[in-house]
């Protein structure tokens, strides 16, 4: 008894020195692997003069809001951040009743070419958006939809990725739930809205928090379909103004720090269900 | 009421399926469609040529540097990308103190956009007053010379694709036992030999799948490339997937650019078939030997 309890302070003591190489490590590292944003964040704070000169500046001497300020009037930044907010939030809750619904099929009724239509599925992930975006573009504007919110966001209200996720969800969800309230005389899709989406929370965290994120960060699509201001989403937007001349390079970037903020936000709140919802059965080797 | 109950089935799969047919089943017929024909500036199909395409993509000069440069920053993205993801999940392997604030700045570069990445990285890198060259005392115009515009555009997606490296490697490594550890230290076996003889080889399952995802990820970067270099100088970022852009949206030149499409499709295809096959390959004694 008392050896064990002598053992503990010592094994405790044990652990600390050797965390202490490690957290040093880690800080290294971190800072090397953070460098790009935390710059992006100092240079948003420094004064136009200060940026350019031949001294290593790191850290604004006089930090200033200006860069944030002239961000949002000189440029329709605000505009570009509702309309990626709109487009994102549109998608991400498209994606989840689309997905979730074609899961629950998948995973609950029983009908004709059940299979064969969700491999057929699951092979569309084989194919890169990129065989497919040329002859989109022409679809969507021979039927006059470029420049508009639907063209943004109708492509991308399904994902094959999002009903692999979903149905891995129900996969553990107990079928006898489900019989027992069809012979209560519950409907399917009162089954779904009452019973399994309260139940699937954390599918549906795992689904928001990747879709919004990749919605946001959306690049090609976006640039192709949309030319005017008012359409443009935030990737674009400020990616479009670089030809602006070189003095508003810090508003600029204060620019881009502002439109990584929602989707690095949502990354860490979200951060946990998003692990879970990936790695739940999707990578288990 | 059964034939009711049979068709209401697929009232649940129609929305997904309406929409997979429309924007993906149907534009990736069209592509190959229009990758036999000859187009017009509206992209409009004029005059079948067969496989002319194919052979005249095939033969020519700027094809064969795409797809040169396309292998080469592959082979870095991949290489770096996941070389950065496995130090840090090794890093974050045992707890230490402000493990969960290290652990979300590791994973954070996937939540980043390509586009504005590129940003960040152009004013980092730029010749006079980039931050780049003033830390390593150097005078290199990263983006303007040919010799470095890859590596540059390289580097800053190998960084961007390490967030979820760095998840798919510190997920494989909580499925390693403790006990193997505690057993080698009883042997007296050093950090290295750990490193190599249990930690490595228990990753291997996880290696090839992440293998995978980073090539198919690497194989489709467009925006840092757009924003970075714009396929230039010259043509030494002129990627696949950006020159498919090039042809189809400069210069109108749809059939050719389905015809780049395509044969991206079946270069990625094949090297997922091929993977999936040599790790069926690898696995299978040892799945008997169990």
């Amino acid at each position: 008894m008392s050896q064990a309890k002598k053992n503990i302070p010592q094994l405790q003591k044990r652990k600390a020195r050797h965390s202490f190489p490690l957290l040093i490590l880690n800080l290294i590292c971190g800072l090397f692997m953070l460098f790009p944003l935390l710059y992006a964040v100092s240079i948003a704070f420094m004064p136009s003069s200060e940026l350019f000169n031949m001294d290593l500046n790191l850290l604004p001497k006089q930090p200033t809001l200006e860069n944030f300020a002239s961000a949002l009037s000189k440029m329709p930044l605000g505009r570009f951040i509702l309309n990626s907010f709109i487009v994102s939030l549109a998608i991400t809750g498209g994606q989840i009743i689309s997905c979730s619904l074609a899961a629950f099929a998948f995973s609950f009724l029983d009908f004709k070419g059940k299979d064969g239509l969700f491999m057929l599925i699951m092979a569309t992930m084989m194919i890169p958006g990129e065989a497919t975006i040329i002859s989109n573009y022409l679809t969507v504007s021979s039927w006059q939809w470029l420049e508009s919110y639907k063209v943004l966001i109708v492509p991308y209200l399904t994902s094959a990725m999002g009903i692999f996720l979903f149905r891995q969800f129900y996969q553990n969800f107990p079928i006898s739930l489900y019989e027992a309230a069809r012979m209560d005389g519950c409907s399917n899709l009162r089954f779904i809205v009452t019973i399994l989406l309260p139940l699937s929370k954390p599918a549906i965290g795992a689904m928001a928090v990747y879709t919004f994120i990749n919605a946001w960060n959306m690049f090609m699509w976006p640039l192709l379909v949309t030319s005017s201001e008012k359409m443009r989403t935030v990737q674009i937007g400020i990616s479009m103004l670089d030809s602006v001349d070189s003095k508003s390079l810090t508003m600029m970037i204060a620019g881009v720090v502002l439109i990584i903020l929602p989707s690095i936000s949502i990354f860490i709140l979200g951060q946990k269900q998003l692990i879970k919802g990936m790695f739940n059965g999707a990578v288990k080797g | 009421m059964r034939t009711w109950k049979r068709v209401s089935a697929y009232f649940f799969v129609l929305p997904c399926l309406a929409l997979f047919g429309v924007f993906l089943f149907y534009p990736f017929a069209k592509t190959i469609y229009l990758s036999l024909y000859k187009t017009n500036n509206l992209g409009q199909a004029q005059i079948y040529v067969g496989l002319d395409n194919y052979r005249e993509v095939l033969q020519s000069a700027s094809f064969h540097n795409s797809l040169k440069v396309t292998l080469i920053f592959v082979f870095i993205v991949v290489l770096v990308s996941m070389l950065m993801g496995l130090f840090n999940a090794l890093l974050c392997q045992k707890s230490f103190p402000g493990i969960r604030f290290f652990s979300t700045a590791y994973a954070l570069p996937m939540s980043i956009a390509s586009a504005s990445a590129a940003m960040i990285f152009r004013l980092m890198l730029d010749p006079t007053i980039g931050i780049v060259n003033k830390l390593l005392g150097l005078n290199i115009s990263w983006i303007q010379n040919p010799h470095y515009a890859l590596l540059s555009v390289a580097l800053l997606t190998a960084w961007l694709n390490s967030g979820i490296n760095f998840l798919y490697f510190s997920a494989g490594l909580t499925t390693i036992d403790e006990t193997l550890y505690e057993r080698a230290s009883v042997d007296g076996a050093n950090e290295w030999q750990k490193l190599f003889r249990i930690t490595l080889p228990s990753l291997r399952p996880i290696l090839f799948y992440t293998l995978v995802v980073n090539i198919i990820l690497a194989f489709q970067s467009f925006g840092q490339v757009k924003i970075l270099t714009s396929g230039g100088p010259g043509e030494s970022t002129n990627l696949i997937v950006f020159s498919i852009y090039r042809n189809a949206f400069f210069n109108f030149r749809f059939g050719t650019a389905a015809t780049e499409s395509v044969i991206l499709f079946f270069i990625i295809f094949i090297l997922t078939l091929l993977m999936f096959r040599s790790e069926n390959k690898n696995n299978s004694p040892k799945k008997e030997s169990k």
